[in-house]
């Protein structure tokens, strides 16, 4: 039995949604909980029960998480941490690192060292990261470029 | 998990961009494919990767021209995704632009709704009723 489009339901499933793709398009900015409930026509209260029922996180948590997705993501591509902070929506540096630590247990700069790390060794050894079948499937193991040390 | 996509960067927005999953490893091999995985905070240790559908020592170019084409009519049912709540997962893919050719219907085992990728390949969405 397929959902039939008038499923009453289906109405409120799509203000929640709604709520959530506001969250991910507008995380960077400074969006207050008020604002996120109107974009879904609920009450604050009534907004919080159902994001919850419905993602297992509060819309606060929700936020710091898509916040510190983003913040994996510019701090893997090499921005500074200050720079980093404020992008995703933070205006001061101790909150976004005390979150960012708490989330990936690792400080931003610690966890920037890394990703700078794998990101050299995937240039210099490609072949330390992929499957060796797969790179036999493409000839890639005959050619003298790539390596195997890991460095 | 290899699924056999017909455009390397097509796939990575779909997969991120839609999906949501987030990219693993990028490695660039040459000028028509690269090793690309992407996966799950939720999952770590698993990745898919999205193979270039390219002549190989597997494969001749023929046989290319079979896969690219099974793939693009959809032949492959590639994998189960589960989610804990299939109504607002599918009313968030449809407005990414995801594809759907089944809308979420009951079944016996739970939720289910199937979905393509940009390629072709098919995919079951489902929240699956608790085993006792």
């Amino acid at each position: 039995m397929a959902y039939p489009q008038t499923y009453p339901k289906l109405y409120f499933y799509r203000r929640i949604v709604q709520a959530k793709l506001f969250i991910d398009h507008h995380f960077a900015e400074k969006i207050e909980l008020h604002a996120i409930a109107d974009e879904a026509f609920y009450s604050r209260f009534h907004f919080i029960r159902q994001f919850k029922n419905t993602y297992h996180q509060t819309p606060h948590q929700y936020l710091t998480n898509v916040r510190m997705q983003h913040a994996e993501k510019l701090l893997a591509e090499g921005l500074p941490v200050a720079v980093v902070c404020i992008a995703v929506g933070y205006e001061e540096l101790s909150s976004f690192s005390r979150l960012f630590k708490r989330k990936t247990s690792m400080n931003p700069s610690d966890f920037q060292d890394k990703q700078r790390v794998l990101q050299k060794q995937i240039a210099a050894a490609p072949l330390s990261v992929i499957p060796h079948c797969f790179a036999y499937q493409y000839g890639w193991l005959e050619k003298e470029q790539f390596q195997t040390n890991v460095l | 998990m290899n699924i056999y996509v017909l455009d390397q960067d097509s796939a990575l927005d779909f997969y991120t961009n839609k999906l949501g999953l987030k990219v693993i490893i990028d490695a660039p091999m040459n000028e028509y494919a690269r090793w690309l995985t992407v996966g799950t905070a939720e999952q770590p240790g698993f990745e898919i990767n999205l193979t270039p559908v390219h002549e190989s020592i597997l494969h001749s170019q023929g046989t290319v021209e079979a896969l690219k084409d099974l793939v693009k009519k959809g032949t492959f049912g590639v994998g189960i995704f589960t989610c804990t709540d299939i109504m607002a997962t599918y009313e968030e893919l449809r407005s990414k632009g995801v594809e759907f050719i089944k809308p979420p219907t009951k079944e016996f085992y739970g939720t289910e709704a199937l979905f393509k990728d940009d390629s072709g390949n098919w995919f079951s969405l489902a929240q699956l009723t608790p085993v006792l």
